[in-house]
């Protein structure tokens, strides 16, 4: 069953985006910025934790699962170390895929030539 | 002389263009979309039996990220992301794809100032504004525990 | 009649007399297959970067065009070239090799036509016996100045345009400056079959230089919707001062307007009461096979209208097919600047009257 709702949740969130792109002017850059933003405004209400707990990877694979990481990272850092934790729980939840993104996309580069398309 | 008014024309322009077949590109967004976000818990599954929660809960992100810089760099992820559309961009490889496509692009401009600066170029928008988001979601919810704990 | 609205008439009708033409693999596979000087498979014609890429056409282009004429380029008094790259380094980088005075020129994808009629000033005036006009665009070069890096994933929208990989350049001379050579060259014609290496009939006999227009038009992945009020423009100040009407053209062909613009102004100009029939082309939807090769709403840049009219145009107003031709480049004038700033994208059509003779 997770499989299930993975699949479908996740299509879903994508379809979404897709229609973004069919119906307005947004730019794939400005669709990505305001998939995390709204990542970190659903879980801060509330409404994205039951829907990771739904759908697990469905949920949290979309960019909103970004959002919905940094939202929850702060949450914790601010329950532990107060005011502090606003400036250090987001990006501390998040690092490792960033990390990962910039090292296999610096990695990619020294490998890769560009091609046309 | 010119030919036409010009606020007539754009909204003359924009309503007679062709348009993309919704359906069908949605179809496809869907199916791609979901195909990546089953791979994901698919790995999430097998990994979390032996590596624990919050291990797994990274790697799998790390595994589609590898993968997307790979699929990239050997020219094969822009030809799937052409059909998918918002498919590909809104799970985490879309994120993965700017930010390596970038990177092999940029680097004939030196390693600083070339691939160095250019790297952010679509991926920046998206740090700096989720961790403005999360940073005011963090001051929100301080603020929040001080006005409960000043009440109790 | 105001005093802008004239029409530039060459009284000494100078003639294109050899074309070199440069294509990249889409190209040469789309729906004028192989009728290009040269083309190379990867698109990079051996070079480390796209932009150097972009020179390397231009100089083989122009390499192509004095070879057909078996010419070095002392004969050439001025190269005119312009290309999309910022500061038109393409051109300025390709054609290093070539000695010869150099006057760069920008008008985005109208740049062939308004090489074409700057050779025809100069050499109409007699300052130069021939003249060059060069001008290039590469894919890769451009999607990665205006839009996204090469292998960025993006959906295209139905509106938009695929940037031509290719490169053209035309020799333009006095009329009676090769008068021996014609002779050498027809008996050279007479024992090739087709298509003609080189060209004795073609004339360029009027020009009509455009204005910068905009309509509102701000949404790059629409360029043809942008020019098509420019080309419009021109079109309408060309037959009102000529007096003329379309159905007297055997041909009128505009430069890179795509599905959307080729649609778009035939509607303003039927807005006018100029209607436009068969005899209406364009070059962004003659060079590649739409729906095969997913072109959306066809070619653009500066290569389209030079590859289409250096190879397959001119030899058809060179065998006599078609003896009357207008010619319209388009361009739009944005910079990536302007574009994220969000200001309406600016337009210039400027018109060339090409003939048998």
């Amino acid at each position: 069953m997770d499989y299930l709702w993975a699949f479908i949740v996740g299509g879903l969130i994508c379809v979404v985006a897709e229609l973004l792109l069919c119906y307005t002017k947004l730019t794939a850059a400005r669709i990505l910025t305001i998939y995390v933003v709204a990542g970190v405004f659903l879980t801060a209400i509330g409404l994205y934790k039951p829907l990771v707990d739904f759908a697990g990877c469905g949920a949290t694979t979309p960019l909103t699962g970004f959002g919905y990481a940094l939202a929850e990272g702060v949450k914790k850092a601010v329950d532990e170390r107060g005011i502090f934790g606003a400036l250090t729980g987001g990006l501390t939840a998040t690092s490792g895929g960033i990390a990962a993104a910039l090292t296999f996309a610096f990695l990619a580069a020294l490998a890769f030539k560009g091609k046309p398309k | 002389m010119i030919p036409i008014y010009k606020k007539d024309y754009k909204k003359y322009a924009e309503k007679t263009a062709q348009k993309s077949n919704v359906l069908v590109c949605c179809i496809k967004a869907f199916l791609v979309g979901g195909a990546i976000c089953t791979f994901a818990q698919w790995l999430y599954n097998m990994f979390i039996t032996r590596l624990g929660e919050e291990n797994t809960r990274l790697l799998v992100p790390v595994v589609l990220i590898f993968l997307t810089a790979l699929t990239t760099g050997l020219g094969w992820f822009d030809k799937l992301a052409k059909h998918a559309g918002g498919g590909t961009l809104v799970p985490i490889t879309g994120f993965a794809n700017a930010i390596s496509s970038a990177a092999i692009d940029s680097k004939n401009e030196g390693w600083v100032l070339g691939l160095g600066s250019k790297i952010f170029t679509i991926a920046g928008p998206v740090i700096l504004y989720g961790t403005l988001a999360s940073v005011i979601y963090g001051v929100v919810l301080y603020l929040l525990k001080l006005a409960g704990a000043g009440g109790a | 009649m105001s005093k802008n609205d004239m029409i530039f008439k060459f009284e000494n009708k100078p003639a294109i007399y050899s074309v070199g033409t440069v294509a990249g693999k889409k190209e040469w596979e789309g729906a004028l297959p192989g009728i290009y000087d040269c083309h190379c498979d990867d698109d990079t014609f051996g070079m480390p970067t796209w932009e150097q890429s972009e020179s390397e056409m231009q100089r083989l282009a122009l390499n192509h065009a004095l070879a057909k004429l078996a010419w070095d380029d002392g004969k050439l008094g001025l190269l005119f070239a312009g290309d999309l790259i910022n500061q038109c380094t393409s051109s300025g980088y390709g054609l290093l090799d070539f000695d010869v005075p150099f006057l760069g020129l920008f008008g985005a994808c109208s740049t062939l036509a308004e090489g074409i009629i700057m050779t025809a000033f100069t050499v109409n005036a007699g300052y130069v016996n021939a003249a060059a006009a060069v001008t290039s665009s590469h894919n890769c070069s451009a999607e990665r100045q205006f839009r996204f890096p090469v292998e960025y994933g993006g959906q295209r929208t139905p509106t938009s345009q695929w940037t031509v990989t290719g490169a053209g350049a035309f020799i333009v001379g006095r009329r009676s400056l090769l008068d021996i050579e014609e002779k050498l060259i027809e008996a050279k014609n007479a024992s090739q079959s087709q298509p003609s290496p080189l060209f004795t009939h073609v004339r360029i006999a009027e020009a009509m230089p455009g204005r910068s227009i905009e309509c509102g038009m701000n949404d790059a992945n629409n360029m043809g919707a942008a020019m098509a009020p420019a080309a419009g423009d021109t079109l309408l100040r060309y037959f009102t001062v000529s007096g003329t009407k379309p159905s007297d053209y055997d041909l009128i062909i505009t430069g890179d307007l795509g599905y959307e613009g080729h649609r778009l102004t035939g509607e303003l100009l039927a807005q006018k009461g100029i209607h436009l029939g068969n005899n209406f082309a364009d070059c962004g939807l003659l060079i590649y096979d739409r729906e095969r090769q997913d072109m959306h709403a066809g070619g653009s840049g500066c290569a389209c209208s030079a590859l289409v009219m250096g190879a397959y145009i001119l030899p058809k107003i060179e065998r006599g097919e078609l003896r009357n031709v207008l010619f319209i480049g388009t361009g739009a004038l944005m910079s990536q600047m302007s574009v994220q700033q969000g200001l309406p994208i600016p337009a210039i059509a400027h018109l060339v009257r090409l003939i048998y003779e």
